[in-house]
């Protein structure tokens, strides 16, 4: 399916729904992308993984975007089946960024999400295992986020140069 | 070795100090703590094989710090990893020795600046010998490393650091 009839099945899809917030922006030249309201990202990747003409079974890559002022879930799917891809956004404030986890849907999540906690703070609702999982656990902040401030001292080790 | 071989085969008596013969067999046994930790590992892994073979200076690497008499820190040193290069240093008997290979470890390297996860420079955990500059060294900059490290231990007196 083309990124535009992947769009145009979710709309019927979810046309009952009214907070479903989608967003197609289909003519990025690389990841033609669809945002949806993060309340929703679970029954969007469910039906995404399970309808017969979908059939997305693997997410590449999961990441995190700071926005200022709002956090980004970046999710690129990938169908071995239909040989076809999108990319699903959903977007969070900065002050409660709270996204319900898909790990239950694709078990590569995990990781990732891990990740995405660790760098940019996002924590995701249903993660079975939501703890740090590159820098120390004592580690204090999220780096990749745009406010970051190095700290002085980690442990009594001068940081800056 | 032929020349020397043939000496003691009439029982030929060598005379010689006990620093210099104590740190004649202490430099040609440098036993390498086996850890890698970036791309400089990799080169490290060339010198230690058969094209550059640091066997021959008697540079064995071992799996374990309590075995070893010189670590050769290879690579970016993460803060996380710090904690870790500390305790492994710590559990090294004396005397022991330390090579900062590669810009990573000298001073931070291309993290200087927004490696908010890089210490700049092993030296401000554990105490450094000898320094070697490169992104990453070669293999045969490794080796001027060791010999250098070899001219150290080859000027240490045992006698004389014990009146100090």
């Amino acid at each position: 399916m083309t990124p535009q009839e992947i769009s145009e099945k979710l709309a019927a899809k979810f046309s009952g729904v009214s907070d479903i917030g989608l967003e197609a922006k289909l003519d990025a030249p690389v990841d033609p992308t669809i945002k949806v309201s993060p309340n929703h990202i679970l029954e969007v990747a469910k039906f995404l993984r399970d309808d017969d003409d979908m059939q997305f079974d693997f997410l590449s890559c999961l990441s995190g975007v700071d926005l200022k002022g709002k956090l980004a879930v970046v999710y690129q799917l990938f169908s071995m089946v239909k040989r076809h891809k999108i990319t699903i956004r959903v977007e969070v404030p900065t002050e409660n960024p709270s996204v319900p986890s898909v790990e239950s849907i694709w078990r590569t999540a995990n990781w990732h999400e891990r990740e995405a906690y660790d760098l940019f703070g996002i924590t995701f609702a249903g993660h079975p295992d939501l703890r740090r999982i590159l820098l120390p656990y004592d580690w204090e902040g999220h780096p990749l986020r745009k406010d970051y401030q190095v700290p002085e001292f980690y442990n009594g080790m001068k940081v800056p140069y | 070795m032929g020349l020397l071989d043939r000496q003691f085969d009439n029982s030929n008596i060598v005379i010689t100090s006990l620093d210099s013969l104590l740190n004649w067999a202490r430099l040609s046994s440098l036993y390498q703590l086996q850890f890698g930790l970036a791309c400089c590992a990799i080169e490290m892994m060339a010198a230690s094989a058969s094209n550059f073979d640091m066997m021959r200076f008697g540079v064995i690497p071992r799996a374990t710090p309590r075995q070893v008499d010189v670590m050769i820190v290879s690579g970016t040193v993460t803060l996380k990893m710090a904690t870790r290069i500390k305790r492994l240093y710590d559990q090294m008997a004396e005397p022991r020795y330390v090579i900062s290979m590669g810009s990573c470890s000298n001073c931070g390297g291309p993290y200087w600046e927004h490696g908010y996860h890089v210490l700049k420079g092993v030296d401000r955990v554990i105490p450094v010998d000898v320094y070697v500059p490169g992104c990453p060294p070669r293999p045969e900059a490794l080796i001027e490393g060791l010999i250098k490290l070899q001219e150290k231990v080859r000027n240490e007196s045992l006698a004389k650091k014990r009146i100090a």
